[in-house]
């Protein structure tokens, strides 16, 4: 991305203007590309991030280097594509520049280039740009926030902040919601026995029948069948006065299986004796990255063949990964509104597909989570705070020689997902289809924090609160609200069941078509539409 | 059972409960019933058999059929579509086209209508001379006319070309058809078959024009595949669908190995041919497959569909399928299987001119006056023969069997629910400004149309509908401000209020109405939705009528009536 920038000699004379401080002397492409990897994200973690970042504010020419930056980055956001993904930018940006759209077929992105590119977006994002007139309040909901909000849950769980210095659980929030009989230093013992100290925590409380969903990650019980008593106590104490509880594990018993060999596993029956398994085996890591590949390269795909456009699609099996998490999820509702028994949600991390199904839960069961300030919340508590490695899993997006082990577009996933029920249920949703490619778009390239670093410590320790703004507070400014919210709205308190037959999913061409030249027209035609349905509304309200 | 619109009955092995019956109808939708004792199934199975085949058209629907009208309203009905007028709208005749009457008695080609539109030019004896040298006798005739560019667009069947004949009559009709053209000094004459079919059809005394006879032609070979290849991708198709828990990479793979998108979009690809020949280069076309009455039918409509916003409107689309389907003699009794007749001869080929519209109107969600009920009340109705109008093969046929005084004409009843079909998102303004739709035909853009092979799963669909709230939503508003013209004109009468005060009242009363109104409106939408949304997994529920939107219902309604 830098270097298609770079490319371009406009960019290049901008770019290359202040050349004072060692630090921005680099007046080759790759000079500058080493720099700028060096200056920021070379080393991978966050804490020389803020030294180098501290040092560089501090040097008078770094200013300079700064107002490039930003002019940059200025004249990029000026062009009408928004950095989607890297592929269309060039695309887009090609066509800016009037050559053959079709002579682009895949970017060349070397891992250093877009190491640059995020160390830009993280400069930028640091930057704090003055025209936004934002609310100085960071984020919409916290554990804390969520706890005091539902008053029923007072008398049988407790908001435990044994996390506080992130000692316990690095990825967890300071504070967290479990159940009240159990204390802060059973709770350490748990963590030990789940993977990466994740132990379980609430993160949906169903008001119809009292019952929860909890998520973690496996438990460490390895080849010989380890035990640990608190665990086992702490989740009978989840599911007390019922008859039993679900576990749904996201992977097959096959692949549980071969995790116990290496030191993971899951609950065996005899321990966890009011606990029923439920595997459901869903893709994740770098086969999802491999889904999205292939199927972005199959959109962008300009062979006027049908068989040949069906068969990449299918060979991308992204839509079976849709088909997948959605019936997943639905599976998982079904337990607690149906069935009406508490469920733990788990793959193997518990940072991926387990966050990915338990926010479509709850956005089938919580007509609160349909609402726009709901979902960004929701989404804020259950990926965020819960510890999705955003900058890790949306570091490259489909266009990246380096096939990174850490890569893949979960968080992409849930938005068609998200994207798939709006179709299903265009009356129940609150948001509309824009708010879904503005969230894609941010989670890649951003001006705001929000979707920076890997978990909620870092984002402590870069004082990214401080730093920057708040995306979710961003979209919730009224100008915003009215582009992102859904004229059609009409609040239900069902729960909205999505149907998964694969007659009724469908690509979602509104993200993955979104820069071909008929969508551009279906877009004008689409907010034409809109307007008119706006219209209508006020007119039967006024 | 007075329809016949069951295409297949199953008798599938016994089991615990019963004797199980599958039906299968022709609008995609399938039925099992269990019946208890073997003996009465057998029964059942036989009289729908016999049901399903009816030998003579006596025995169909639409003679006993009776929706309480007087003649005159049926007469009245059947006056809707003039297609007289139709070529009038058109510009013709004109200077250069002028109507003949050489098939009055359908005595030179028996499957087209007795009016017939040629280039002033071509004399009698070319036409008589022209239409011995094409199959059945289709001659070409004008079928679409584009004012604009004074293009034509003219249809006929294959020549009777063999390896070297060749019909100096013939030639010079096609003559004729060029110079009644201006503008271009060639006529693409497209062959809407692959070129391997002309080719073998040489061999049978058919075959293709041979340029080097033709002074004045640019020929063009579409590969639009034939009927038998459309059966069997359709069968295909429905077979992938009908499969219980199908996963997705099985759809898919079915949906490829098919091929049904496949050739939707090489329909589309050779309307947006004719439409670019016409509209961009002002050159006549003539079109024309083996008969000329399937995939030129197709390519024709929708090519004119494409060109001419009319055409895209309510009306103008019944104009179209009577004009180049019913009038031109596309073979609706075999192609449907009205009558018990040969299987070959069934084709979806109708079907598929409907999808391919359904796509276009995906492309251009504001083109359409309609909505896609419409075409489905259509699909439905090409097959449930309770109309006459989809009867008998050719006019011909229709007049013999005097329809016009015994049955119904389906025109009638879809303008009188024309409500119903209505695309709210229908704006005039935007056909003004782009006359002439330009789809792309990326495979992409080419979906599934679940609405028409699913459209009695409910389960598949959306639970809500946008159409139906946005019809709601516009239909209160249309009554929302009847009110306020109401009250305006009782506020007029009180003239003593001075002008300010009156103001306030009207809006304040019109808010009042309308507010009620939107709540019963809301309430009435949620009661809907709360009944239970069926089971994850989708099974029938068939009590359930009212949580569908209500054209569905409506839908559903006919068929209940009709099982």
């Amino acid at each position: 991305m830098w270097r298609m920038l770079c490319s371009d000699s406009r960019y290049n004379r901008r770019a290359e203007a202040p050349c004072a401080s060692p630090a921005t002397t680099c007046s080759s492409r790759t000079g500058r590309r080493a720099a700028l990897g060096r200056f920021c994200c070379s080393s991978g973690t966050s804490m020389p991030l803020r030294k180098v970042w501290k040092t560089f504010w501090a040097t008078p020419a770094s200013s300079l280097m700064q107002a490039t930056v930003k002019k940059v980055w200025k004249t990029f956001w000026a062009t009408p594509a928004s950095s989607l993904m890297q592929a269309t930018v060039k695309k887009e940006y090609l066509n800016l520049q009037g050559r053959l759209l079709s002579s682009v077929k895949i970017c060349t992105c070397s891992s250093l280039t877009s190491q640059a590119w995020s160390s830009v977006s993280t400069l930028h994002a640091l930057s704090r740009p003055s025209d936004a007139n934002l609310p100085d309040q960071w984020g919409l909901s916290s554990p804390e926030k969520h706890y005091s909000q539902m008053k029923e849950l007072h008398d049988r769980w407790r908001l435990s902040t044994v996390n506080r210095e992130y000692l316990v659980c690095p990825s967890y929030p300071p504070a967290v919601i479990v159940p009240k009989n159990i204390d802060d230093d059973m709770l350490e013992k748990v963590a030990k026995f789940r993977q990466g100290g994740r132990f379980p925590v609430l993160c949906y409380y169903h008001k119809k029948n009292g019952t929860v969903i909890m998520r973690s990650s496996q438990p460490l019980t390895g080849a010989n069948r380890k035990r640990c008593r608190e665990d086992e106590q702490l989740l009978q104490a989840a599911i007390e006065g019922s008859d039993k509880g679900y576990i749904i594990d996201t992977r097959s018993s096959q692949q549980a299986l071969q995790a116990s060999m290496t030191g993971g596993g899951f609950e065996s029956k005899s321990c966890y004796s009011s606990w029923k398994r439920l595997h459901r085996q869903m893709e994740r890591g770098k086969a999802l990255q491999e889904s999205l590949i292939k199927l972005v390269e199959a959109c962008g795909d300009e062979y006027h063949n049908m068989d040949r456009w069906l068969s990449k699609l299918e060979n991308s099996k992204w839509l079976s990964h849709v088909q997948t998490a959605l019936s997943t999820a639905g599976l998982l509702a079904e337990c607690v509104e149906r069935d009406g028994h508490s469920v733990l949600v788990y793959g193997s991390e518990g940072k991926d597909s387990t966050l990915l199904i338990s926010t479509l839960a709850q956005l089938i069961m919580d007509p609160y989570c349909r609402t726009l300030e709901g979902f960004l919340a929701l989404l804020e508590r259950e990926w965020v705070q819960a510890g999705h490695p955003f900058q890790q899993r949306c570091a490259h997006s489909a266009y990246s020689h380096a096939r990174l082990q850490q890569e893949s577009p979960v968080f992409l996933l849930l938005l068609d997902c998200v994207w798939q029920l709006w179709r299903q249920f265009p009356l129940a949703l609150g948001f509309s289809e824009a708010l879904l490619l503005r969230l894609a778009t941010e989670a890649y390239a951003s001006n705001y924090g929000t979707f920076l670093c890997n978990s909620d410590q870092e984002r402590c320790v870069l004082g990214l609160k401080e730093n920057t703004h708040c995306l979710f507070q961003a979209l919730l400014r009224p100008r915003e609200r009215d582009c992102y919210s859904n004229p059609l709205y009409e609040p239900t308190e069902l729960a909205i069941w999505p149907s998964v037959h694969p007659q009724s999913l469908q690509l979602w061409r509104g993200f993955f078509l979104r820069r071909t030249p008929q969508a551009r027209h279906l877009e004008e035609v689409q907010e034409e539409i809109r307007n008119m349905v706006i219209k209508w509304g006020k007119l039967a309200l006024s | 059972i007075e329809h016949i619109k069951g295409s297949s009955v199953e008798k599938l092995s016994l089991t615990t409960t019963g004797c199980p019956l599958v039906i299968q109808c022709r609008n995609f939708r399938v039925v099992h019933f269990v019946v208890q004792r073997e003996r009465d199934c057998h029964d059942i199975y036989s009289s729908l058999l016999r049901l399903l085949r009816p030998v003579s058209y006596e025995e169909v629907y639409a003679f006993s059929y009776n929706p309480k009208q007087n003649d005159q309203q049926r007469e009245e009905g059947w006056q809707i579509i003039d297609l007289g007028a139709e070529f009038e709208r058109m510009g013709v005749p004109c200077d250069q086209w002028q109507l003949t009457n050489v098939n009055i008695d359908y005595k030179v080609c028996e499957t087209y209508p007795r009016d017939l539109y040629v280039p002033i030019t071509a004399s009698k004896p070319i036409i008589v001379g022209s239409s011995k040298f094409r199959s059945k006798g289709r001659f070409p005739v004008l079928t679409y006319f584009y004012q604009e560019k004074k293009a034509a667009v003219c249809r006929c069947s294959q020549p009777l070309s063999g390896f070297s004949a060749r019909c100096l009559e013939d030639e010079s009709m096609l003559q004729a058809i060029s110079k009644a053209n201006h503008n271009s000094r060639f006529v693409y004459v497209m062959d809407t078959r692959p070129k391997l079919n002309a080719l073998a059809n040489r061999a049978a005394g058919k075959g293709y024009e041979n340029e080097d006879n033709y002074s004045n032609i640019r020929f063009q070979f579409v590969g639009i595949e034939n009927i038998h290849v459309m059966r069997t991708s359709l069968q295909k198709l429905l077979e992938v669908i009908g499969t219980r828990s199908l996963s997705m990479s099985d759809f898919l793979v079915g949906l490829e190995s098919s091929g049904w998108l496949r050739h939707i979009k090489a329909v589309v690809d050779a309307a947006i041919f004719l439409a670019k020949a016409v509209t961009v280069e002002g050159a006549s076309v003539l079109v024309h497959c083996s008969d000329g009455w399937d995939r030129t039918a197709q390519v024709c409509s929708l090519g004119a569909l494409l060109m001419d916003p009319y055409y895209r409107t309510i009306k103008g689309f019944m104009v179209l399928i009577e004009k180049d389907w019913i009038s031109f003699g596309h073979k609706f009794a075999d192609r449907c299987d009205q009558l018990d007749g040969d299987p070959k001869e069934v084709s979806p080929i109708f079907t598929q001119f409907l999808e391919c519209v359904w796509q276009l109107t995906e492309q251009f969600p504001q083109a359409f006056e309609f909505s896609e009920w419409f075409l489905l009340q259509i699909h439905e109705h090409v097959h449930s023969c309770q109309y006459g109008n989809f009867l008998g093969n050719n006019q011909r046929q229709r007049e013999d069997l005097r329809l016009r005084e015994r049955t119904h004409s389906l025109w009638a009843f879809l303008m009188s629910e024309k409500q119903n079909y209505l695309n709210p998102f229908y704006s005039p303004a935007y056909s003004e400004a782009h006359p002439v739709l330009e789809p792309s035909t990326l495979p992409y853009h080419f979906k599934f149309w679940r609405n028409m092979y699913h459209q009695f799963d409910r389960s598949m669909h959306p639970r809500q509908s946008i159409l139906k709230t946005v019809l709601t939503m516009r239909e209160n508003n249309r009554k929302a401000e009847s009110t306020l013209q109401a009250l305006e004109k009782v506020m007029q009468r009180q003239e003593e209020d001075d002008d300010d005060d009156e103001q306030e009242e009207v809006g304040e009363e019109a808010t009042e109405s309308t507010d009620t109104e939107r709540t019963v409106e809301g309430s009435s939408g949620t009661e809907s939705r709360k009944q239970s949304y069926g089971e994850l997994e989708g099974t029938y529920n068939s009590e359930s009528a009212k949580e569908e939107p209500a054209v569905v219902s409506l839908e559903f309604g006919v068929a209940r009536m009709t099982c």
